[in-house]
């Protein structure tokens, strides 16, 4: 918005009647968090009172919120976790360059890459519809039967490769529908100034779809943290893995809670800085207000 | 008088839905050829069909004298020459002004980005919009916009220069601060096809005025005749109507 300074106009002073509005907004302010807490209170109160009374809360504070047990295996929980931690900036780096490349073929009009396309097509079929933690088994213990020379025996490795191959499908449809999302005015916008087909998808319409689809994408990021879990089937000693060891050996489930509580202490931040990041790209480029 | 471009016996069709008949069209260098017609008579078909954005079921386009309605013709190449500006503005949104404007420069024409800036620049100033330079498209007025979707055009320097209705989206008082523009770069002797409903506009620009009504050019000729002494019926009629809207 420009500013206009208008120079005829007096100092504002505000006028009675809106001093009077000022009183009655103040008013329902007040009310409305009376009303808030009030409601708080009861809702959160209820729900203490029936878990506190519950016939088996005793059992359940001792095996699953054991504070000093926690303190005894946070340390082994937490060096799991930088394995999921490590696992994820991994995995992340080669999806989105592998996505990336197969949403471009998906959505490829080049008739070179016609039979890559098709590739693309059932690679993203296979892996969106099996379950992931089938691949990670079929990868983890199949690929090492076939002593490949030259292949890793790594389950750390191998489970990676897995959870690679399956969220690269999911990411690279993601990436597609933002590609079909943009308008093809500005396609034609971009190849009316000369630009080839390539330089179109490079410089406008690849940046506007990715801008648009970072909340999707955030959200499968997220998830893949979480299912990174997944690979301790195969022997890996994350978080979930360790957690495990020390549940059976005293089967106090303490340890469950302090993963997820780490997990937690992850995922929260990573999604409030993306919705803030969002916000401020969104509120440079766009000025039609957010309502 | 060799023409910029030229067209002969063009036809386009969308399935059974035939939008252009038969239409020959010649634009020396220096003249500005405006099309008129009512929505739907197949303004906005023919430009883009010139910018080879479709393509075309029969008839010969020539720019320069080559033809570039050859299936095999590099579209790229071409459009280097002859850029078009649209209706809706069509800015892109996640590139600043100055970024809009350099993006074909740089990477089209290989122009360094000292130059490109350079180029675009005294563009911006000329048309003063230097102060926007650094903002996105939505902070700006639509005038604003279609202004600096000339000026992108231009940064371009092409032999052609097409006009979609470019003041259809826009309120009366910023109506005029496009279409001066496009008088400046009339007098500069910018080859430019356009279309518009603005006939004031098109009287002042205008070398030729086609008139167009379901996909053919019923009469043509300079604005001082089709648009003050229409002969055709059907052109007396759709300026009445204009005429009743206030646009003329």
């Amino acid at each position: 918005m420009e500013k206009r300074e208008n120079e005829h106009a007096s100092p504002w002073t505000p006028s009675a009647r809106e001093l009077e509005r000022r009183q009655v907004r103040r008013a329902i302010t007040k009310q409305k968090i009376i009303i808030a807490s009030l409601s708080s209170l009861i809702v959160i109160g209820l729900l203490a009172a029936v878990v506190v009374t519950s016939p088996g809360f005793q059992v359940v504070r001792q095996t699953f919120f054991d504070f000093n047990y926690g303190q005894v295996v946070i340390k082994t929980v937490s060096r799991g976790i930088l394995v999921n931690l490590m696992l994820t900036i991994v995995a992340s780096i080669l999806i989105s360059f592998i996505a990336l490349v197969l949403a471009l073929l998906r959505t490829t009009k080049s008739a070179a890459l016609v039979p890559f396309r098709f590739l693309a097509t059932v690679y993203v079929d296979i892996f969106r519809g099996v379950p992931l933690l089938l691949v990670i088994l079929l990868v983890g213990f199949g690929v090492p039967a076939l002593r490949l020379t030259g292949m890793t025996n790594s389950v750390l490795v191998l489970g990676t490769i897995a959870v690679v191959l399956t969220y690269s499908a999911y990411v690279a449809e993601v990436i597609r529908s933002g590609i079909l999302s943009i308008h093809p005015s500005q396609r034609a916008a971009a190849r009316s100034l000369g630009l080839s087909q390539a330089q179109t998808m490079r410089h406008v319409v690849l940046p506007q779809a990715i801008s648009r689809v970072i909340p999707p994408l955030l959200n499968d990021f997220v998830s893949l943290l979480k299912d990174t879990g997944l690979v301790s089937i195969l022997g890996v000693t994350d978080a979930v893995r360790a957690a495990q060891i020390h549940a059976s050996r005293t089967f106090n489930y303490t340890p469950y809670v302090v993963a997820a509580i780490l997990f937690l202490i992850i995922t929260i931040p990573l999604t409030r800085y993306t919705d803030k990041a969002l916000h401020r790209t969104y509120s440079a480029q766009n000025a039609q207000g957010e309502a | 008088m060799s023409s910029v471009l030229e067209l002969r016996n063009v036809r386009k069709s969308f399935g059974e839905n035939v939008i252009l008949h038969d239409i020959s069209l010649a634009v020396p260098e220096h003249t500005a050829t405006v099309l008129i017609g009512a929505s739907g008579s197949g303004k906005s078909t023919l430009l883009r069909c010139i910018n080879l954005l479709e393509s075309i079921d029969d008839g010969v386009i020539l720019l320069d004298g080559k033809e570039i309605s050859d299936p095999g013709i590099d579209g790229d190449a071409v459009r280097r020459k002859l850029t078009m500006v649209f209706q809706s503005f069509n800015l892109f949104p996640h590139k600043t002004v100055l970024e809009n404007v350099t993006l074909a420069p740089i990477k089209v024409h290989g122009k360094s980005k000292e130059e490109a800036i350079e180029i675009a620049t005294s563009l911006l100033s000329r048309f003063d919009l230097l102060e926007k330079a650094d903002q996105y498209p939505d902070r700006l007025s639509g005038g604003q916009q279609q202004r600096v979707a000339i000026i992108r055009s231009l940064a371009v320097n092409p032999r052609l220069l097409l006009l979609d209705e470019v003041t259809s989206a826009l309120d009366p008082v910023l109506v005029n601060e496009v279409l001066s523009i496009v008088r400046d770069l009339k007098s500069d002797g910018m080859t430019m096809v356009l279309a518009t409903h603005e006939m004031g506009f098109a009287t002042q620009v205008a070398d030729e005025v086609c008139f167009l009504e379901s996909g053919i050019i019923l009469e043509r000729g300079p604005a001082s005749e089709v648009l003050a002494r229409p002969q055709h019926l059907r052109t007396q009629d759709f300026l009445k109507r204009v005429h009743e809207a206030g646009r003329l």
